[in-house]
């Protein structure tokens, strides 16, 4: 149940997009077809599910203050009384950066359909806000354990999909129509994600 | 300079030496900076609940001075459990050790909800007597409790902590001698919308509560309503537009004042 | 290291990098970078300013070091170099605002640390740093701040009048500027504003009026 919940909350009330922005660049950048659209978000929910786990263990049993106790051996507190977490930023980026190359290098040997398909946009995610922004959120919510936190990142995954999904085709769409000359191009989708992000508001409650 | 930038011998001493100067740059300044850190977070902490007391001397006391006149007012910290066990017992010449756990000042009160209360009350929604009867079950939980002296009165700041709209809330309710009326109440938050949930920490919202009653034949909650209606001696206003962190306080302070209100109950000399 | 011709301080060459990104190239408005955390610290004010005072102190030491360090950088780990460069400025940034202004880094929280992934910084790193003398980098890095800076406050200008009905200036009190004759007369401040979406809406217009004003940035193929 907690997990259900979890994974919902996450990827409709507390939407990436919609509520924290994150993502934004790449989220203007990329969606302006379906296709593509549906290739980054897919690639997003990919390294999201692989990245907060990694990172949540990396928190729990390195960075957070207490976390180096299980090296103590019983009833002493050498360990436990090293805080790590100043490096926490550093060492999330680093497992983003390295997991967005593994990965990368994984695809492109096994999966080469694949890699034709995500294979341009694994770079873009290395500096893709919604990663990083999931780990900094995941240390923030103290998950219980892993199973969470790998639940999380799939439920921000999948919030961010549907949200690139929904503007892109928006956007194929609007391209007929009318716009005041200035607000072609970003300053309409803007106006758009705006929108959308007021209708989301709605699964919180409001 | 005949080095060849592209040779991997090349690529790794450089990466070697960045980390080095980069990790030892940031030991330094996190190092240097700790101290003031620790201050800032201990010294908020006893703002708070120097200020939930609800008493003049104390209540527009700035964060840095808290540390310092903190001893002058607690008096005694006490951890209780949901059943009203005392599991900590320390007097004022009793120093706040980090180390000490169950020190009381050093419970962490949105742990004690993230990590025990909420997967209770996830597991068991709706059903509010399988709550508390779990809730009971947990010797885990640990309520704090300090006792609070001025003038030769004495008074209770007690703790909440639940869940707002976003992210987690809570709060310090300041009691009189009678531990039932609420003397000052301390909210805080940690991502409420700032300027609707984060209402919750502005003064005309924490005065409401002071002079409500937590009995009535009995525990009775505090209740948060919509604005706008007719309050009795157990309702405070809501805020308009922050419906949700209205819910969020109703919902963590009817359910940890109860078990100060049975703690006082059975203990009453605890305020004598 | 003689080719060089010596170069006044603010050549109109050096005064355009600071006057383009505020205006016709500014970062977030017309070059789409940086928005994630543009949009979500403009409730108030005094955070914009904090925010934007944070990363333009972050690209601007950033750029002067990737500046210094352009031809000792190994091409292969370019970009992680950068990441560690960036990261690390992050993170002494936010554990002064930790021990300094402790409620400020309160309220920013996680926003912090997503300086690190701010793709005004590292386009700018990769952009410009890369190739260019560390003083043009130093006026590159003010520039683009600035121009954050600029759609920031702004945008938290109409959130917070119009939300909360005050401005908030950092070492000042609360200033409440719409009067409470307004309210007596049945004035309400609009929560909306405050929600996230709304920030989105004003950076529109904030473009549009840009944009008006300057029609050779119109994109005709956009959609």
């Amino acid at each position: 149940m907690e997990l259900v919940n979890i994974f919902v909350r996450s990827a409709f009330a507390d939407n990436m997009i919609f509520t924290f922005f994150f993502g934004m660049c790449s989220y203007l950048a990329v969606s302006k077809t379906v296709k593509t659209a549906v290739g980054l978000g897919a690639a997003v929910i990919f390294v999201l599910g692989i990245t907060v786990p990694l990172n949540f263990l990396l928190e729990t049993f390195i960075l957070r203050e207490g976390a180096l106790a299980w090296m103590d051996t019983e009833g002493e507190t050498t360990y436990a009384s090293y805080d790590l977490s100043f490096l926490s930023f550093i060492m999330f980026i680093a497992v983003i950066a390295s997991t967005v190359q593994l990965v990368e290098m994984l695809v492109e040997k096994f999966s080469p359909a694949l890699y034709g398909a995500l294979g341009i946009f694994l770079p873009l995610i290395a500096v893709n806000c919604a990663i990083l922004g999931g780990a900094l959120f995941m240390q923030q919510k103290q998950f219980n354990n892993v199973g969470e936190a790998t639940v999380y990142g799939l439920g921000s995954g999948f919030g961010w999909f549907i949200a690139i999904v929904l503007i892109a085709a928006i956007r194929e769409k609007i391209k007929y129509s009318h716009i005041p000359g200035p607000l072609k191009g970003v300053g309409m989708a803007f106006i758009l994600t705006g929108l959308m992000g007021l209708g989301f508001l709605g699964f919180l409650g409001f | 300079m005949a080095i060849n930038r592209d040779s991997n011998v090349y690529t790794l001493s450089f990466a070697a030496i960045m980390v080095v100067l980069v990790g030892g740059l940031l030991a330094f300044v996190s190092l240097s900076l700790k101290p003031i850190q620790k201050a800032n977070q201990t010294n908020e902490k006893m703002q708070n609940i120097l200020q939930a007391i609800g008493i003049e001397e104390t209540a527009t006391v700035s964060r840095d001075e808290a540390g310092t006149i903190f001893n002058d007012y607690v008096k005694r910290r006490i951890t209780i459990n949901y059943n009203g066990k005392i599991l900590s017992d320390l007097a004022v010449n009793d120093p706040i050790k980090p180390q000490d756990k169950l020190d009381a000042f050093n419970i962490d009160i949105r742990k004690e909800y993230s990590k025990y209360i909420k997967p209770i009350m996830n597991a068991n929604k709706g059903n509010d007597e399988k709550i508390k009867s779990e809730l009971a079950g947990n010797e885990n939980i640990h309520f704090p409790l300090f006792i609070c002296e001025n003038n030769g009165k004495k008074y209770m700041v007690t703790s909440c902590s639940g869940k707002g709209l976003w992210d987690d809330i809570w709060g310090y309710i300041g009691f009189e001698s009678d531990g039932k009326t609420i003397s000052g109440a301390i909210f805080d938050h940690k991502g409420e919308t700032p300027g609707l949930g984060s209402v919750i920490t502005e003064d005309w919202f924490e005065k409401q509560f002071r002079s409500k009653s937590i009995d009535e034949n009995g525990y009775t909650a505090i209740q948060v309503l919509k604005p706008g209606k007719n309050l009795d001696n157990h309702q405070v206003d809501g805020i308009s537009g922050a419906t949700f962190t209205g819910v969020g306080v109703d919902e963590m302070m009817g359910r940890s004042m109860e078990v100060y209100y049975n703690f006082v109950k059975s203990n009453p000399e605890i305020l004598n | 290291m003689s080719e060089e011709t010596k170069e006044p301080l603010f050549s109109p060459k050096n005064k355009k990098l600071i006057s383009e990104p505020i205006n016709i190239n500014n970062p977030v408005t017309i070059q789409v970078l940086g928005i994630c955390s543009a949009l979500a610290v403009t409730v108030q004010i005094d955070n914009a300013l904090i925010m934007s005072i944070a990363v333009m102190a972050v690209l601007v030491i950033g750029n002067v070091l990737v500046s210094l360090m352009r031809n000792a950088i190994p091409s292969k780990i370019r970009i992680i170099v950068q990441l560690v460069v960036v990261a690390a400025l992050v993170i002494i940034v936010s554990e002064i605002l930790k021990a300094f202004v402790y409620d400020v880094s309160k309220q920013l929280s996680v926003f912090v640390g997503l300086i690190i992934t701010n793709c005004i910084i590292m386009g700018r790193l990769e952009a410009f740093a890369m190739g260019n003398k560390p003083w043009a980098s130093v006026l590159d890095g003010l520039g683009n701040g600035f121009g954050y800076g600029l759609v920031l406050v702004i945008v938290a200008f109409f959130k917070e009048v119009f939300g909360s009905g005050t401005i908030t200036i950092p070492g000042f009190e609360k200033f409440h500027v719409i009067p409470q004759a307004f309210y007596d007369m049945g004035y309400e401040n609009n929560g909306l504003m405050l929600l996230p979406p709304s920030s989105l809406i004003i950076v529109a217009v904030y473009i549009w009026v840009q944009k008006l004003k300057n029609p050779e940035l119109i994109d005709e193929q956009g959609s």
